[in-house]
Order: C-alpha cells, then structure tokens, then sequence
C-alpha cells in the first residue's frame, strides 16, 4: 500500500467524523446519491437536469432552485437543533462528545444564516421582484445564476466538512484566537472561512443586481415611491448587503490567513489583536441581522394589505422607517460587545444609537395594526404568519431594547437570554416572513396553492413550539445559565426549565414534518391555481397567469398607481386582453453552463485550500480564470423570443383577444 | 349576532390574560434565589438589576398597549359573515397616527436612555474613598489563574475576597477569550489575550458566589466554573497571611496551567513576575483598557487606549 494512503484516510477521516450517527448518515446520503442516479437515468432525465435547471438563467427557475436548496437547510439546522436540544434536555449527561456539541452548534448557526435565511430570502426576491416591477427578468441574469452557484458549491464545502475532515466547531461567530491553529488544528475552520468567502461572493453579487434591477428595470410609470413594499425592502437590502459584506470578507480572510500562511493578525503569540476580529465582524454582523429582517418586512407589508383587503397604511412612513433602518444598522455594531471594555463613552453611545434603530422597527408594527384597522381580515396560512409575527416580534424587539441597556447588558450577554432573543427575532420575524412569503407566492411559482388547512396544523405547532422552547431560556438567562455550554450540573436549577424548552422544539420539529408533508401533497393534489389571482392581490405578479410564462409579460404594462393590479382591477383593466399586434419579438437571455462550472471551481478551489493541498487549489484556481475569460468574452449571450410562439402561449392561456 | 361572537371572542381574551397573569405572578413568587440575577448581593449587580426592571417595565407598557391595539384590529376586523365594523378600504393616512407613532416610542425611550448613561458612566469608576482590593485574573485553557499583586498570593479557580470593600479584576487571557462573569456580584467583561481590562465588584454581605465564562472557549469550557468567596476583612487578612506562606508558583507550574486541561482549587504562596501588568505599571482605571506588549518571556509594555 503506498504510503499516502493513510495519510489521506487520517486526514480526511479522522476519529471525530467516524462517529456512528455519522456513519449512518454517510450510508443513507449514499443511498440516497445512487437513487437520484439510477432514477434519471431510467426516466432519462439528465438532459433536463442539465438544460433546464443547472445551465438556467431564468429568474423564476433560480427562486425554485434557492428555495430548494433552504429548505434542505432548514431541514439539516433544524436537525442540529434538535440534537442540542436532546443534549441539554437533563444536566451532566453525555447524549454526543463535548467535541460534536461545539461541532453542531456551530454548523446550526450558521447554516440558519447563511445557508437557510439568506438563500431563503432570495428565492423570494427572484420569484417576485421582477414579476412586481413589470420587467422581464433580474438586470444580470448571468450573475444571478453565478449568484446562485457561488452560494450551492459554497453551501456544499461547508456541508461536507462533517463526513469528511470535521466539522468547524468555534460557533456562527468563530472568534479568533480560538480558531487559531493553536487550540483549533484539523480543516474545520478552514471550510468555515473558505465557504463563507465563496457563498458570500455569490451574495455581494446578488446585492448589486437586485439594487441594479429595481433601480433600473421597473416597468414605465413605477416610479419610486410607487413600489411595491416588498421592491423597496429588497432594495435596501441589497445596499446594505453590498456594504456589510466586505468586512467580512476581510475578517474571513485575515483568519484563513491565520491559519494557513502563518500571519498574526489574530492570533494568541506575538500580540495579535483578537478584538480587531470582532469589530470587523459584527460591522457585518449587524446590519446582517437587518438583512434577515427587512426583506420579511416587505413580506409582511404585502400580506397584510392583500389580506386586510385594505390599502398599507402610511405607505411613505413605511419607506422612511426601513431607509432609517438602513443608515442606523451601520452604526451600532458595538452592541454585540459592550463587555469588551471600550468605555463608557463608546458603551454609551451605541447604547443609544441601538434605542434610536428600535423606533423606525416599532413604527412599522404600529403601521401594520392600523392596515389591519378597518379591514376585513381573511386568516388564510400566509395571514396567520403574519398575525403571529406582530406579538413575537414585539417580544423579540422589547428584550433586544433590554439588552441595549448597556449596564443590564453586563449580566445579560452571552447568556441564554441573550439566546432567546435573537431566536424570538429570527424565528417570529425571519421564518415566520419566510413561511408567509412560500404560502402566499407558492400558487404564483408553482401553479398550485399549499394546502391551507395542512398549513394551518403547521402553522400553531410552529407558533406553539415556539414559545414553548424560548421562554423558558430567557427565565434560564436570569438563573445564570450561559450559551454553549454542552452540559451543566444539577446544582444551578437549570434542569426544568430545560426539560421544557427542549419539549417545545421537538414541537418545531413536528411543525417542520408537517409543512414537507403539506408541500410533497400539494405538489401532488393541490387545487390548481387556473386564474393566476387566487388571493385577489394588489401588485403586478397577479396579473400573469400561474405559473408564469418565461418572458414574464408579453407586453410591458404601464404602471399608473402605487398598487398597480388592484387599481386596474378597480378600474375593470385587465393584462388578459391583449391584441395579437401588441405581441412583439422579445429579447431573452441564453442558458449558459458558465455559472455552474465557475461554482464548481470555486468547490474545488476551497476544498484544495481547506486541506493546503496546493496542486488542487490551483485547478480550481486555473477553472475560475477560464471561467471568467470565456464569460468575458461570449457575445452571443441572448436569443429572439418570436413574437409568434408568444402568440401562440398566450392564445392557449386563454390571454389573447380573437 | 356578531356583538355575541365579538363578546365570547372577548371573553375568552380576557380569561387568558387574566390565566397569564396568575401565572406570571406565581411564578414572580417563586423566582427564588436560583434566579441570580434578580438576587445581587452587591452594589454593581444591584444597580445593573435597578436599570433592567425599570427598562424591563417600560417596554411592559408598550407591549400592553401594542397587544391591546392588535388583538382589538384582529377580533374586530375579521372578515366574517355580517361583520358589523366598518370597512375603509382606501384609509391610508393619518397624520396625527403617523408623527405619534415615532414622537411617542422616542419620549418612552428617553425615560430608558437617561438612566442607561447615567449608570454606564458610574459603573465605570471606582467609588471614591474607598482602598479597592486588586486582583489579577487570567483565563487560561480552561481554569482560572487569580493573582494578587500586593498580597503576593495566587490561586487557582476560586478567590477570596473582603466584604463591603470594592475589588478591583484586572482581566487579561492566555488562551482564547473567555468572559468573567460572577452573576450575583455584577455583570461579566471579556478576557482577551493582549489586552488587560478592569472590571470592579463589591460584595454586601459574605458568602460564596459562583462564577462562570461566558464566551465558549474550547471543549473544556463548560467546566470553567468558579467561586468567589467574600469573608470579612479580618478573616480576609488572616487568609492572606496564612497563604503566603503556601509552596509558591513556579514557572514550570504555570507553564503547566497553560495545557489545555481542566483542574480543580489550588493555592500558592507567590507567584513569578511579569506574569501579569499590574497598577503599578501604569494601568488606569476608569474604564478603558489597555494594550499590552510581550516582548520575548519577559518585559512587557504598555500601551493605554485612547481615551482611557
Ligand atoms: C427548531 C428551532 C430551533 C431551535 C430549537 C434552536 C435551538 C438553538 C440552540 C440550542 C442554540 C445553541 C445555544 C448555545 O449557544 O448553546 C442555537 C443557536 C443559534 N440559532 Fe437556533 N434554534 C432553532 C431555529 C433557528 C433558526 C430558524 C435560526 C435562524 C434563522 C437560528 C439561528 C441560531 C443562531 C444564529 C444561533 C447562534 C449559534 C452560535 O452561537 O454559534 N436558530 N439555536
Ligand atoms: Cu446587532
Ligand atoms: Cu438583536
């Protein structure tokens, strides 16, 4: 046997990936690799595979593909969560190692934000934005798909770190000098920093084309203050995403450096400055918790006007309060570590600046109630999310003031009260959002609605697991208990609070089975959606039939107000009458298999970097440059789209006058 | 027939808020002495707990009328059958709302922001008049190191302390950042490599507070419990003297602490220089720290922050 080849099977199968739920989950993701294989090529589908999704540069296809790939997030996050939970349901006992805890609350945390909010939030965007602003697709269309294939390949380096190396183990936040070779050796970390670099690169794109696209693409007449919500809040967070990136970026790459070139921007020796890490850090890391947010506002805003058959009350005051929202998120990072000894002056004065970003939050729940307020509430699935959202979202709101009251911060921090809180926001704001956003837009993607009363079941065990599991923690915050922690000791008083808080998620995770079972059986026997309109909606993407044809309009519409489907209904227009000499030729973009193939460089680039085997990064390296070189210099990039095959699919929608 | 419906809706509201409320309140009972943080036993804790309650009370009254507002818009307006409440379709405005919506919440928050500074900056002093004790704290891999400057004695997971005088954590790491955190005396600071912070606590009355880290540091992590013992001044004194003549730190026995292990107490007579900066060297007190500079083993420089 050559002599590499124990080297190879201890590096990338050391003992803490030889675990035996691990090896059960190699064995089943196996099984399951060779099913999808062996199904497509007996139903012969690897042309559609290949042709219709993974070289597609439709807008709509690549939401389909976002979502796909959160939901599986959600479904590996949730998991994690669960196995913490079963861990900390009873003191000093030792369900996994201490080594797999940190391993699978690190995996948790970030896979939720980055690998489940983020690519969840997108897949709203490209289902909608474009349908909303009357344009035929993103201003891009190739970035996106490279967008989306940066954060794929991104999501499977870091997905992959627990069958082979080992998983990163030093939380969402990695901290250095503990991600430092020192205390951290092994390839962990190093998937950590490479895929959040690669999945990031994806995200900083997709910021500058959706800010690029409602800029610049919206139908003639929509001028700014007559977007949708729901456009205004995808483009402030794409600003703040083009400017919260980079230091992360920067901070990603400064530890990588750490630890692969022997750099001392971190480190514990030779006076390395671990708190410059955290600065850079949380400057991204605040206004990302705005970036989970805002985009879910805008869900909310539409939701809650579609189905309070009422007009959004205080529509300017709503755009004011997320542009406020914008500007303040880059401003009060320092919240994250007030304990960190930078003064009282400083402590201060981001206190402050954390009370001041709670008013333009607080004023748009006030705006809500009053949209509410003299309409005729219809409590369909999206609606209930969106009733729900308003009370845990206060919560989640009024204990984040607390916890900007530095001197309370001081006992507050990092325990789980702290945890609670940013669960109430990100669970009652982002997912509840995101839940919304997929019942209400579902018909719209897909052609079909979810079924509500399925909908409805998952929809209470979601908000009962909810409360169940996080209130508790934020009575365990007040009992001294601290995050991370794998196990504790019986002395404290923590064990009851804890035996509930873990029954309230298996709830959650009763709620998740019944939501894939709500999907799996609509996409099955769902009432089809046959009038393109099935809430009675307000804005442009219910004017098209479901699902939508792949130019999107035939004919660009002319927007007069500010909801621009309700006004033309109001006023007995319709987009379904058009006159055959209305039909011109459109130009569409081309499929290209550049966007996959420069993700999959990217894969290879970080799986060689992430175990410095030199000659593999530099395949990938060499991939992404000819990747580029070609995309650079491909004019023949878009195709014709004959008026007459438009014709032809709008005379059989039924969308064709004569 | 909708009134009926609206009042059995209200009815039911009523009898959960008033369930809540009892719940709340026994509960509010028994929030006995496990919950540290509501039970300071020092001056710090007790005025970081005085702001909290009075923060945790006012956002109290905008949840409550928050919730009124809500749960009223959602009975009332829901689109059922013969509903009776108006229907304003097109009622998008409303000036008076929309300047109170932001006037209102900012008048609330002022009543929460002045008592916030107001603290921020008096929990950053030392009470004047009043000869802190000064301790040296290291997180090391996963333990903690107490030194004491002026009584020469080091120990190890625990801390003795005199009641009702100020102590004064002079908090630096050598390992990943941990955070020092004694819930009952006050809240917690981080401890980072190269960088000393001060951190002061008093204890009212003696007895034994335990302490933990609050910033995951390593799979040890979870055992860096600790125990601050505050003993009156004289047992303080007594304790000191005994101890000093303990076997004393060696290097080797530092270097030792280094491993990445978890230990149990220990207690040493004397410990080697330079292993922590120290008062002497010109650290400042009032709130900000300071960078530190290892030059090789020995020699270490300082550098204040800016501002401190
Ligand atoms: C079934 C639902 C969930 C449960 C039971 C749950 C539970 C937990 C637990 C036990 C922790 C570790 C606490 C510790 O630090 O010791 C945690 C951390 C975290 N969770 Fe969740 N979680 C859930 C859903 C979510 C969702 C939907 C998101 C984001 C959208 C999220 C984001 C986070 C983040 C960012 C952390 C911090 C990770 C870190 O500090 O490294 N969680 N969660
Ligand atoms: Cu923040
Ligand atoms: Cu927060």
């Amino acid at each position: 046997m050559p002599s590499f080849v124990p080297y190879l099977v201890h590096t990338l199968f050391p003992p803490g990936v030889l675990l035996p739920d691990i090896l059960l989950i190699d064995f089943g993701l196996i099984c399951a690799g060779i099913g999808v294989i062996v199904l497509l090529t007996k139903t012969r589908r690897w042309g559609w595979l290949w042709y219709d999704w993974l070289t597609t540069v439709d807008h709509k296809k690549i939401a389909i593909l976002y979502l796909i790939a959160s939901l599986v997030m959600l479904m590996r996050g949730g998991i994690d969560a669960l196995m913490l939970r079963a861990q900390l349901a009873l003191p000093t006992t030792h369900f996994m190692p201490a080594s797999q805890y940190d391993e699978v609350f690190t995996t948790h945390g970030t896979i939720m934000v980055f690998f489940m909010g983020m690519p969840f939030i997108f897949a709203l965007f490209n289902a909608v934005v474009p349908l909303m602003i009357g344009a035929r697709d993103v201003a891009f269309p190739r970035l996106n798909a490279m967008s989306y294939w940066l954060f794929a390949f991104g999501a499977i380096l870091f997905n992959i770190s627990f069958v082979i190396g080992g998983s990163p183990n030093a939380g969402w936040t990695a901290y250095p000098p503990y991600t430092g070779l020192a205390f951290n050796p092994g390839p962990g970390e190093n998937y950590y920093f490479l895929a959040l670099i690669i999945a990031g690169m994806g995200t900083t794109m997709t910021g500058i084309n959706f800010l690029v696209t409602t800029l610049k693409m919206r139908a003639p007449g929509m001028s700014l203050m007559k977007m949708p919500m729901f456009v205004w809040s995808t483009m402030v967070t794409s600003a703040l995403i083009l400017f919260a990136f980079p230091p992360l970026t920067v901070a990603l790459a400064m530890s990588l450096f750490d630890r692969l070139f022997g750099s001392h921007f971190f480190t514990l020796a030779r006076g390395g400055m671990p708190m410059m890490y955290v600065n850079l850090f949380w400057l991204f890391g605040h206004p990302e918790v705005y970036i989970l947010i805002i985009p879910l506002f805008g869900v909310f805003s539409e939701v809650v006007a579609t189905f309070s058959k009422k007009v959004l009350f205080g529509y300017p005051v709503m755009v004011a309060s997320i542009v406020a929202i914008m500007f303040l998120a880059y401003g009060t990072w320092v919240h994250h570590f007030f304990t960190m000894g930078a003064g009282p002056a400083v402590n201060a004065f981001f206190g402050l600046s954390t009370m001041l970003i709670a008013i333009p939050t607080g004023v748009k729940i006030f705006n809500w109630i009053f949209t509410m307020w003299g309409g005729r509430i219809q409590t369909t699935t999206a609606m209930l999310y969106q009733m729900a959202f308003i009370p845990v979202f206060m919560v989640g709101g009024a204990t984040g003031i607390l916890l900007a009251v530095v001197p309370a911060d001081y006992q507050l921090h990092n325990s789980y009260f702290l945890v609670a809180h940013f669960h109430n926001v990100l669970i009652g704001g982002t997912l509840f959002g995101l839940l919304s956003g997929l019942y209400y837009w579902w018909p719209k993607m897909f052609g079909m609605k979810l079924n509500e009363t399925q909908g409805k079941w998952a929809f209470w065990l979601f908000l009962i697991g909810f409360w169940v599991t996080f209130l508790p923690q934020y009575l365990l915050g007040l009992k001294g208990m601290t995050r991370r922690i794998y196990t504790y000791p019986l002395g404290f008083g923590w064990h009851d609070l804890n035996v509930i808080s873990t029954f309230g998620a298996f709830i959650m995770g009763a709620a998740f089975v019944v939501l894939v079972y709500n999907i799996v059986w609509s996409l099955l026997y769902g009432e089809r959606d046959l009038t393109g309109d099935p809430w009675d909606g307000r804005t442009l993407e219910w004017s098209l039939p479901s699902p939508v044809p792949e130019y999107n309009f035939p004919r660009i519409p002319v927007v007069h107000d500010r909801d621009a489907w309700w006004a033309m209904k109001q006023k007995g227009q319709s987009l379904a009458d058009l006159r055959p000499e209305d039909v011109h030729d459109v130009e569409m973009p081309k499929n290209s298999p550049i966007p996959f193939l420069l993700g999959a460089s990217f894969f290879v680039l970080g799986f060689g970097m992430t175990f410095a085997w030199w000659p593999i990064a530099i395949i990938g390296f060499v991939g992404i440059i000819l990747c580029l070189l070609f995309s650079g210099f491909d004019y023949d990039d878009h195709h014709h789209l004959k008026a007459d095959v438009i014709r032809q699919t709008e005379a059989t929608l039924g969308r064709l006058q004569g | 027939m909708f009134a009926q419906r609206l009042m059995e809706s209200y009815r039911k509201l009523v009898l959960a808020a008033l369930a809540a409320g009892a719940g709340l309140l026994s509960a509010g009972f028994s929030f006995g002495p496990k919950y540290v943080l509501l039970h300071p036993a020092g001056p710090v804790a007790k005025s970081e707990l005085h702001v909290f309650i009075l923060a945790l009370e006012l956002m109290a009254i905008v949840a409550v009328i928050v919730l009124a507002l809500f749960f009223y818009a959602i009975v009332r307006f829901r689109d059922t059958a013969g509903n009776t409440a108006p229907y304003t379709p097109n009622w998008h405005s409303h000036t008076l709302l929309e300047v109170s919506v932001w006037i209102l919440p900012a008048i609330l928050l002022l009543f929460i922001a002045i008592p916030t500074v107001k603290t921020t900056f008096s929990l950053a002093h030392l009470p004047k008049g009043k000869d802190p004790v000064v301790i040296d704290v290291t997180s090391l891999t996963w333990k903690w190191l107490f030194e004491y400057p002026k009584q020469h004695i080091a120990t190890v997971n625990y801390a003795v302390i005199p009641a009702n005088r100020p102590v004064l954590f002079e908090l630096t790491a050598d390992s990943p950042m941990n955070t020092f955190w004694v819930p009952q005396l006050g809240g917690m600071e981080y401890t980072m490599p190269n960088r000393v912070l001060p951190l002061w606590l008093e204890a009212d009355k003696a007895g034994t507070y335990w302490g933990h880290s609050g910033q995951f540091s390593g799979v040890g992590f979870e055992k860096m419990f600790f125990n601050v013992k505050a003993v009156s001044q004289k047992s303080f004194q007594t304790w000191t003297t005994t101890t000093a003549s303990a076997h004393p730190m060696t290097l080797a026995a530092y270097d030792r602490l280094l491993k990445q292990t978890t230990v149990g107490d220990s207690t040493y007579g004397n410990y080697p220089a330079d292993t922590f900066p120290t008062l002497a060297s010109g650290f400042s007190l009032t709130g900000s720290g300071m960078y530190m500079v290892m030059h090789d083993k020995k020699g270490i420089s300082y550098i204040p922050m800016v501002g401190s």
